[in-house]
């Protein structure tokens, strides 16, 4: 269950050695979640795992996830229950950037990362609202980006999921209005972790603690909407109206 | 998205600090026969009463279960003035208690902060009020309660029957539905009480006045302005009294001295700003109010409504604390343990938490109850909006000095501890686990309050 402040006892991360999914786990952990879940391709992930556990985590689970396969995530949200019991929070934090000139060389290889980037939230992030809705309680926080607020010629097929994934989440969240759970929407900037490693930093660049710090925050105050860092929600709105001439030549 | 089947409508339901909300379904059982039907047909994942919802967290919520409210229960009311009981159902308020009893020359054992709670919840928390220095607390005046236990069987138990009855008491609705209970009335001759009130200019000064006079006094309590700082803190005004007697009682009220007539002015607005409440708005409410008491009156002949429920005259008032909600933070702690609370005290105007009024109070011995929150020493119960900032550091730190002098949170107050903290503060708890075991084998009474503090064992986990 969730506190009045926030803390919670468990954690299902889905894309388990996602550098910011971990850190917001590891938040958690600190601030008092003793069980966490690790929902990984290959279904091992065991330096996360000894890095909760290092954190304070009583117990930590791995199990087998691939966001790929839409047909299976309902089962992994039920294995994921069965290990945790409740589902106070689950972190929807997998995720492919990719390069861009690359995927718009290769269709194919473009619509696989759209693939992972939407249609596995959407699958997945559909299992985690019914678990949630049906216990009553939990939180669904999904990793969208600033990248999806208005899309980038720089980033474009990226973006377009995050987009895509943005507007599933508001959705999904009005969907559960009543039922107890709810989604909470990250769009954090420029983050540097191994997704993001090979294209330069954007300005307002954050750290994973720093998602990590703002989702903790968010958890406790009841925010719909997570930015990281906060001056994003202003800059956000500078480039909704800036026009099309403009943006489009915009280098990153 | 899919409804589901089972008894009574789907609601999201949170405590009075309106934090945590969680759905579940919620049913109204008309007779004791649907009740135990309701409850032999729990859902998996558990069912719990619910009273009025005064319980500030999450102790009348069961997230996706059952939630049994006993409004409309066969309120069964009945005064027996040869034996000085009442019988009730466990859905009556003690705000209904008082308007029907009061003027029959009777007064509720025990009264809380708000006429606002029902029977079945007074027993559940096993509430005390200010005259628990002297008469401990609600339990301690039950003659019986009537109960719905896990297997379905309904169970009348008196306190001859032992570890059964107490379980209950203090139970927070986990060992079963209560339906009706007598209780034992205190007579009274007028409505009213008669006063006297101190200002004292510190925490020292609090503690020692009420220390030497408590004895003197039927009801106690300090209000404490955790705002004032320096040489101020904990600076409290004191009321002590008794309940008045026909010749106290002015001439003009004397010819209908059990008039009980509690005013309402007003209700809260339906929303307030986040923020409102700030350490700026209540220090200036408290300063005032600080101002505002006399600096010592004896004998002052007051309503009883107003001496004991002063908050209920503004109906909805912890909506002031906006969408964020408020977290109350009450403990005990033995006597010795001065320096805790002193620690508190200070702990909290350092950090100038806006915390409106706290309540400073000296409990007598406690009840058998192995998880009633009363025991011998001083408690203090405040408010805070949830959204301060560090505020779970803050009270975490608190925790761990009351753990550590051997004193306990109260839960029908707690909204955010850790679960770690039950077992030292209850160091019966797993005696009253072993009762509930056999009065509830397959587990049906849950809530949200037993998931999060893992009461009833088993990791709290589902
Ligand atoms: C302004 C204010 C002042 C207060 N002052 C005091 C005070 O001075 N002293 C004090 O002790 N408390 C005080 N309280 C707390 C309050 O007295 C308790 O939380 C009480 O239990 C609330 O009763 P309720 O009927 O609203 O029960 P709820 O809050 O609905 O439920 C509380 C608990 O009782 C259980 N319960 C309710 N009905 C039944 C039933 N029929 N059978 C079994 N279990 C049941 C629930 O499962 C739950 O665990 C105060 C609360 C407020 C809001
Ligand atoms: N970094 C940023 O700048 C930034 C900014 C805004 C939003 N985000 C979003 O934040 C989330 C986390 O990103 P991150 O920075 O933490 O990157 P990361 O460390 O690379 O994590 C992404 C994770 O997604 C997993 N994943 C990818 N495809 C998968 C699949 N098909 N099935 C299962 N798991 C899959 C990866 O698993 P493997 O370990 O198996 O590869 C990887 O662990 C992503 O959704 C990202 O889009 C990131």
């Amino acid at each position: 269950m969730r506190n009045a402040l926030g803390a919670v006892r468990s954690v299902l991360v889905l894309g388990g050695r996602s550098e910011i999914g971990l850190a917001i786990a590891e938040r958690l952990v600190r601030d008092g979640a003793r069980a966490v879940a690790l929902a990984v391709r290959g279904g091992r992930a065991p330096e996360a795992a000894a890095r909760l556990r290092e954190a304070g985590a009583a117990e930590v689970h791995e199990l087998e996830f691939d966001a790929d396969a839409p047909a299976s995530h309902a089962a992994v949200l039920a294995r994921a229950a069965g290990l945790l019991g409740d589902l106070d929070v689950v972190v929807a934090a997998f995720g492919h950037l990719g390069d861009q000139a690359a995927l718009e060389a290769d269709p194919v290889a473009a619509a696989a990362s759209a693939h992972t980037n939407l249609t596995g939230h959407v699958s997945a992030g559909l299992a985690a609202a019914a678990r949630l809705r049906e216990q009553g309680h939990g939180v669904l926080v999904v990793l969208s980006s600033m990248a999806g607020v208005r899309v980038r010629r720089a980033n474009f097929v990226y973006g377009a999921a995050k987009a895509g994934l943005d507007g599933f989440a508001q959705g999904l969240d009005d969907a559960l209005y009543g039922s107890g759970a709810r989604v909470m929407i990250v769009r954090p900037g420029y983050v540097r972790t191994k997704m993001s490693a090979h294209v330069p930093a954007a300005p307002f660049a954050a750290t994973p603690r720093q998602v990590a710090d703002a989702v903790a925050d968010g958890l406790r105050l009841g925010w719909r909407y997570v930015w990281v860092p906060s001056v994003l929600r202003s800059v956000a709105a500078v480039f909704r109206v800036l026009p099309r001439s403009v943006w489009r030549r915009l280098r990153r | 998205m899919r409804e589901d089947a089972g008894a009574g409508r789907r609601v999201l339901l949170s405590g009075w600090g309106r934090t945590a909300p969680t759905a579940a379904r919620l049913a109204r059982p008309r007779d004791l026969a649907e009740l135990a039907e309701l409850v032999a047909r729990a859902p998996e994942r558990g069912v719990i009463a619910r009273g009025l919802g005064r319980s500030y967290g999450d102790a009348a919520q069961c997230a996706g279960g059952l939630v049994l409210d006993c409004a409309d229960l066969d309120p069964g009311f009945r005064v027996d003035a040869a034996a000085g009981t009442v019988t009730a159902s466990a859905g009556t308020s003690l705000d209904t208690l008082l308007r029907e009893l009061v003027p029959r020359g009777w007064f509720p054992p025990v009264v809380p902060g708000t006429r606002h709670v029902t029977v079945g919840g007074a027993i559940a928390a096993d509430i005390h009020g200010k005259n628990h220095h002297a008469d401990s607390s609600f339990g301690a005046h039950l003659r019986s309660y009537t109960v719905v236990t896990g297997t379905g069987e309904v169970r009348t138990l008196r306190p001859g029957d032992g570890a059964p009855f107490w379980a209950g008491v203090g139970g927070m609705g986990l060992t079963g539905v209560i339906t009706e209970a007598v209780v034992a009335l205190r007579p009274v001759e007028t409505a009213w009480m008669r006063v006297d009130t101190d200002r004292t200019p510190d925490l020292d000064a609090t503690l020692d006045l009420m220390a030497r006079t408590d004895g003197d006094y039927h009801h106690t309590v300090a209000w404490v302005d955790l705002l004032a700082a320096g040489a101020r803190t904990g600076r409290s005004v004191v009321t002590r009294g008794h309940h008045a007697v026909r010749d106290d009682l002015p001439v003009r009220a004397r010819r209908d001295p059990l008039r009980f007539a509690p005013r309402v002015l007003g209700a809260a607005p339906g929303w307030a700003p986040p923020g409102l409440l700030n350490r700026w708005t209540v220090r200036a409410f408290n300063t005032a109010w600080y101002a505002r008491a006399p600096q010592r009156r004896r004998d002052e002949i007051t309503p009883a409504s107003g001496f004991f429920h002063p908050l209920d005259a503004v109906r909805g008032w912890n909506r002031l604390y906006g969408p964020r909600g408020l977290v109350q933070y009450q403990f005990a702690v033995p006597f010795g343990a001065e320096p805790v609370l002193r620690r508190v005290v200070e702990r909290l105007s350092a950090a100038r938490a806006a915390s409106f009024l706290a309540v400073l109070k000296r409990f007598g011995p406690g009840t058998p109850g192995p998880l009633s929150f009363p025991q011998p020493g001083w408690t203090l119960a405040l408010d805070l909006p949830a959204e301060l900032s560090g505020l779970p550091v803050l009270l975490d730190t608190f925790d761990r000095w009351v753990a550590d002098a051997g004193g306990r949170v109260y839960l029908a107050k707690d909204s955010r501890m850790h679960p770690e903290l039950p077992a030292r503060m209850y160091p019966r708890l797993d005696e009253w686990r072993a009762v509930r075991a056999e009065v509830d084998p397959a587990g049906v009474f849950r809530s949200d309050l037993a998931r999060r503090l893992d009461l009833v064992g088993g990791g709290g986990s589902r």
